[in-house]
């Protein structure tokens, strides 16, 4: 039991630590990309995890991120720092915008309308050109650099590694506390049943504009290091396969579970690495191996249900 | 007693000319009617009389086509309201099939059913101020009690859909009074009990109205609704044939055709 406790902290410290013992810069590259895919999956895990609404164009989220950093980059010189706020707030303004469409309809309906609000973001960056510089993308984005002692963060990976690893633990803190507090217990309700939901006394707009709110703030974080990162961006990294990816995440790694998420994002993102030996089977055998993971275990790798059961208990 | 008296006197709920349509079937026609408060009324009729379609409206879940609905000592409107509104106006509700949250737990559920009471927002939630952990621990513990008070407190970490039916029906009840309501409508809290749970479930009504909350139930089954009732109204395709105490509305020619049908000539 006493053990038990130290288990998250050692699992932090071996994070931080690990780019220490791994100097390959491909491995800490693969980890950066599925560090990025953590955030967004911790930010969908938000919206169809926790609030039980499917959406399919989580990419939108991800690209409106990643261009407003880069816009307020390019053209107002706005450093790092102040671009992950504004990115996130702008981003968090966007979804909660999305959702309004959101809050007349539910189930298979609302999927549709995020699946088309993703695609209609993307076609919107690629005939944009003024603004978005169209298929092209925008170029030059500033990485992050540490004002005190002026350090650029380049392009390496290692220092996005550290940087990111920063957010994601940040990001788990805020949700964990939102899991059992009174926005995160609306939230399962509505997902459970929007109507009893409702009869209880929640009201249903603030709920989902919220879940909208949250999990587009978290994937405008995750946009802006994208966007840091790379330097620069096109439409075509924010295409519908991307949506797709980040909900087999949460999926895979168990529905509204924070651990889950990180899970799958960490799985999905490192399984086809590992495969780049068997070439064009890759993706072959990406898919089995989903198909295989999801049929014996459909809950996901870290069940909530499992989790939730048990530390209450512990309360008493 | 003479202030328990003077509760007595007020009506907490005016229904007033009722009407609801869907397409061509007038679920509801002109209904009017008082439930005063600290009192067990019962809303009986046959099936598809329009019940549950008055406790939807009450609720705010269905928009009536005209007439009012008052509330509470200031008589507030509930006809405009969203549902999440009259929630907070201290209406509470359980539903005809178990409309629990089926994948949390019985804690949980009875908190969720607090949501109202709660006032922590989003920041609260996210920064989380001693204020809000106070108010948490606080209901967590009403919670406990209320749970207790329906014996179900060894359950309180179980997820509601692994409780047996009978404690289901009971966790809902439990859930519609975390919010502390006035007024309680009961929608078939006896279906599908067995006699001992009937039982028991007699006893928790009164229970629950000894504290002041007024009930509003809906019950087929007579071996509940006439015991503990003050007031008894009679629905039949959505119109309210009759009306009055359990003795008067036993011997009521009405009803017992509306149920039975009339004798062959």
């Amino acid at each position: 039991m006493k053990f038990q406790k130290f288990i998250p902290w050692l699992v932090i410290a071996a994070a931080f630590l690990f780019p220490f013992f791994d100097k390959n810069a491909y491995h800490i590259d693969v980890l950066v990309t599925a560090g990025i895919f953590i955030l967004l999956a911790l930010g969908l895990q938000v919206i169809v995890g926790y609030a039980g609404i499917l959406n399919l164009g989580f990419a939108a989220f991800f690209a409106f991120g990643a261009y407003t950093y880069a816009i307020v980059n390019i053209h107002f010189h706005v450093p790092f720092w102040g671009g992950v706020a504004v990115s996130a707030i702008a981003t968090a303004v966007f979804g909660m915008l999305l959702a309004f469409p959101a809050l007349r309809l539910s189930g298979d309906y609302l999927a549709i309308v995020t699946l088309g609000a993703g695609e209609i973001t993307r076609i919107v960056l690629n005939n944009l050109d003024q603004v978005t510089g169209g298929p092209n993308g925008l170029l030059g984005i500033d990485h992050p650099r540490l004002p005190m002692v002026n350090y650029d963060f380049s392009v390496h990976s290692q220092p996005y590694y550290f940087l990111i690893l920063i957010f994601i633990l940040a990001v788990i803190f805020f949700l964990r506390r939102l899991e059992t507090s009174r926005l995160g217990r609306a939230w399962r309700a509505l997902r459970e049943d929007e109507l009893a939901a409702s009869a209880m006394g929640i009201n249903l707009a603030w709920a989902k504009l919220t879940a909208f709110g949250i999990g587009g703030f978290i994937a405008g974080i995750a946009g802006c290091i994208f966007a840091a990162k790379q330097g620069t961006i096109s439409p075509d990294s924010f295409d519908f396969t991307v949506s797709v990816m980040v909900l087999a995440m949460v999926v895979l790694g168990g529905i509204g579970s924070i651990y889950g998420a990180v899970l799958g994002a960490l799985v999905l993102t490192i399984l086809p690495e590992c495969l780049r030996d068997f070439t064009s089977y890759r993706m072959l055998i990406f898919g089995v191996a989903m198909v295989v993971m999801m049929l014996f275990r459909p809950s996901g790798i870290w069940s909530s249900v499992r989790f939730r059961a048990q530390p209450l208990r512990a309360n008493k | 007693m003479k202030n328990n008296q003077a509760l007595a006197e007020f009506n907490i709920l005016n229904i007033e000319k009722v009407t609801q349509r869907f397409g061509g079937v007038t679920a509801l026609n002109e209904l009017s009617f008082s439930v005063r408060q600290g009192q067990i009324a019962s809303v009986i009729g046959p099936n598809g009389a329009g019940k549950t379609t008055l406790f939807n409206c009450i609720t705010g879940l269905y928009r009536p086509d005209s007439g009012s609905m008052f509330f509470g000592d200031s008589q507030i409107n509930l006809n405009r309201m969203q549902p999440y509104e009259i929630a907070a106006c201290d209406i509470s509700r359980t539903f005809q099939t178990i409309r629990l949250f089926k994948n949390m737990t019985a804690l949980e559920n009875v908190m969720v059913g607090a949501h109202s009471k709660l006032r922590s927002g989003m920041f609260g939630c996210l920064v989380q101020p001693r204020w809000t952990r106070v108010e948490e621990k606080r209901m967590e513990q009403r919670a406990h009690r209320l749970l207790n008070f329906f014996c179900l407190d060894g359950k309180a970490n179980e997820l509601a859909h692994n409780l047996a039916y009978g404690h289901q029906r009971k966790l809902e009840i439990a859930r519609a009074l975390a919010s502390d309501p006035k007024l309680l409508l009961l929608d078939e809290p006896a279906a599908g009990m067995n006699p001992k749970e009937k039982e028991e479930l007699l006893g928790y009504l009164t229970a629950i109205r000894d504290r002041g909350v007024t009930l509003v139930l809906i019950e087929h089954d007579m071996k509940v609704v006439m015991p503990i009732s003050d007031h008894i109204v009679v629905l039949d395709y959505g119109k309210k044939i009759a009306e009055g105490k359990p003795k008067e509305i036993q011997c009521n020619k009405t009803v017992i055709e509306a149920y039975l049908g009339k004798p062959c000539e």
